[in-house]
């Protein structure tokens, strides 16, 4: 497996708090990696150092071999697209036009009708083409969010021109709380999504809060808290009674599926058991 | 105008998804030739209305003569066509097209469409150097070295949008990284300082520098001349030309920064070239006409109802229809009273300011 990104003892402190302690971390073509953590056990800051959005205050983040500070905004973007959490736009784009946005910070080169076709195509890997000519602003949260995955597609198809129609795999697209907003239908149907994605060799790096979706889509789940690694490996491992007892501070008991014998988390009231 | 436009583009069937991006790109160009017909016609209709009055047919003709060199050239028409409302016209065109672009960048750079270059300080700071000028400049200026202070005042304007817009930068700018929301504030508190020391200007002027001063607040094309548009010309041509290459920044900008980084842009570059060329715009205006306010707020606000949010289409639409808004106000400034004039900037403010109002209105809910 080669390695898509390696983070090697990255760190992030700002006026003398330190939000991620140094951490090692690589991600392989075609994985999954989960991370989970509750508020504040700086998920955000480790994903944005990946991204590198944030510049570490200590370590380095290298995709591809090479310093993620070295490689150029638009080269960046070829290689990995972010969903962030997404805002509310002060402009009354479409939710074509804010897919069409991811498609040109990249290329620009498309145009005219094969720009169009891109679009649409995204547009349906998200289940949004019926929403293709509505005002983002008038979108709800869940709407919202689908068209930012449609555009984060867009932005993996432009990348993947833009180097010359490599083979998929080389290109990451990280995911930061991509299902918040989503119903239940509409949540496992990003994660199917991404995970494809991920089967056609591309690392997939998401943020997630549930437990039980971590578990079904992770190949690895990295635990934070307070800024720390403090579990990282196959989902066997990682969910397990008593180091999620640790890292959420309730109880969670852990039961085995019928069949496949997968983890899975059913919380319960606090000194009821 | 704006309503044809509409009207015709949601006629087209927009049978598929396919068909309705097709539809939205083909309105945007009708939207561009409407606006470019607009512009030709108040263009025409501005040369031939005044004192003397001349049909558009005559003043076609007369443009026709000056290009090839032929015909009359020096008949009382064509010199009051050639020499006194060409540059006037071209002045107007030019100023109206960077305020209005100016005014879309800002926007843009803030994502708030209530930003606007007077709003944030630039257009006082290039008013108030213009006033430094005016009153003090004969006392600046040694009397031995024989120049006019007043040819001063289009650098000094100049100068001060670019300083105002370069400390507001400098404050808002922490480690490489622009703050939106400080460089608002920063912003506002600049043109009320601005306001202040323009208010002592005017306690310290003679009864003449008062009256340069009252005119040069509220904004004038009178004082065009081929001499003043051969230095302002240069600066807002290229301002308008260098534009179109930020549109892909300023679409992912409005996205917001972090995912304008995450699409592949340069932000940070993006950011200090789009204050540069607001600066330029708006000092090189305020110094050919002076402060001319809401053309930058109205223009951008209402083609993003009619062409669209897209800064690829917003930024030739608005520095079209800002051109013709100021040709078109200073039709009115200069008619409805003659033979005296009103400043432009009366006008502007009269058909920007209830817009305006409006605008804060519709924005909560208060109008459909």
């Amino acid at each position: 497996m080669t390695a898509l990104i390696e983070a090697a003892d990255v760190a992030y402190a700002v006026s003398g708090r330190t939000l991620v302690h140094p951490t090692d971390l690589t991600l392989g073509a075609g994985e999954t990696l989960v991370i989970v953590g509750p508020n504040g056990a700086g998920k955000s800051t480790l994903l944005k150092l990946l991204t590198g959005e944030l510049a570490p205050s200590a370590g380095r983040v290298r995709y591809g071999g090479r310093d993620i500070r070295a490689l150029p905004a638009w080269r960046l973007a070829a290689m990995r697209a972010v969903m962030a959490q997404s805002e509310t736009l002060a402009f009354p784009f479409t939710v074509a036009e804010v897919v069409g946005i991811g498609l040109d910070g990249v290329s620009g080169g498309a145009r005219g009708a094969a720009r169009d076709a891109r679009i649409l195509d995204a547009l349906a890997r998200a289940d949004i083409v019926h929403l293709a000519a509505r005002d983002v602003q008038t979108l709800s949260g869940g709407e919202r969010q689908r068209a930012q995955f449609a555009r984060a597609l867009a932005q993996l198809e432009a990348g993947r021109a833009a180097m010359g129609d490599a083979p998929r795999g080389g290109q990451v697209l990280f995911l930061d709380e991509p299902v918040s907003s989503l119903d239940l239908g509409h949540q496992i149907a990003l994660l199917e999504a991404a995970r494809a994605l991920a089967e056609d060799g591309l690392g997939v790096v998401a943020v997630l809060h549930d437990l039980n979706l971590a578990t079904l889509y992770a190949d690895r789940i990295v635990a934070l808290a307070g800024g720390r690694v403090v579990a990282a490996g196959p989902p066997d491992r990682v969910v397990d009674a008593a180091l999620l007892r640790d890292v959420f501070a309730v109880p969670l008991p852990v039961h085995r599926r019928a069949g496949s014998g997968a983890p899975f988390v059913l919380p319960e009231r606090p000194g009821r058991g | 105008m704006s309503a044809g436009v509409a009207g015709s583009g949601a006629s087209v069937p927009a049978r598929t998804p396919a068909h309705a991006l097709a539809a939205r790109r083909a309105r945007a160009r009708l939207g561009l030739v409407a606006l470019v017909v607009l512009v030709v016609a108040l263009s025409i209709l501005a040369l031939g209305a005044g004192a003397v009055a001349i049909p558009p047919g005559r003043v076609v003709a007369i443009l026709r003569d000056a290009a090839t060199g032929a015909g009359e050239v020096a008949t009382r028409d064509a010199l009051v066509v050639t020499g006194i409302r060409l540059p006037r016209l071209l002045m107007g065109l030019l100023v109206g097209a960077a305020l209005a672009v100016a005014g879309a960048l800002m926007q843009g750079l803030f994502r708030n469409p209530l930003a606007d270059p007077g709003l944030v300080g630039v257009s006082s700071g290039a008013g108030l150097a213009a006033g430094v000028t005016i009153v003090l400049g004969e006392r600046l200026v040694p009397a031995s070295l024989g120049i006019d202070p007043f040819a001063l005042l289009p650098i000094g304007a100049f100068l001060g949008g670019l300083a105002s817009t370069l400390v507001l930068y400098a404050i808002a700018t922490r480690n490489g990284r622009t703050s939106i929301a400080t460089m608002l504030l920063a912003g506002i508190a600049l043109g009320a300082l601005a306001g202040a020391a323009s208010g002592v200007l005017a306690y310290v002027s003679d009864d003449r520098q008062l009256r340069d001063l009252t005119f040069w607040s509220l904004g004038s094309l009178g004082g065009a001349t081929w001499a003043k548009l051969a230095v302002i010309a240069p600066i807002l041509l290229a301002t308008l030309a260098a534009t179109p290459i930020l549109a892909r920044a300023l679409n992912a900008l409005v996205l917001g920064e972090a995912e304008a980084y995450h699409l592949g842009i340069a932000v940070e570059r993006a950011k200090a070239a789009i204050v540069v060329l607001v600066a330029a715009a708006v000092g090189a205006s305020v110094a050919a006409a002076g402060v001319i306010g809401f053309v930058g707020i109205v223009v951008p606000h209402l083609l993003r109802l009619v062409v669209g949010p897209d800064h690829r289409v917003l930024l030739p639409a608005s520095a079209l229809l800002g051109a013709g808004l100021l040709v078109g106000a200073d039709l009115v400034a200069r008619t409805v009273v003659a033979p005296a004039e009103l400043p432009i900037g009366i006008v502007t403010a009269a058909i920007g300011a209830p817009f305006f109002l409006w605008l804060l209105l519709r924005r909560r809910g208060l109008f459909p």
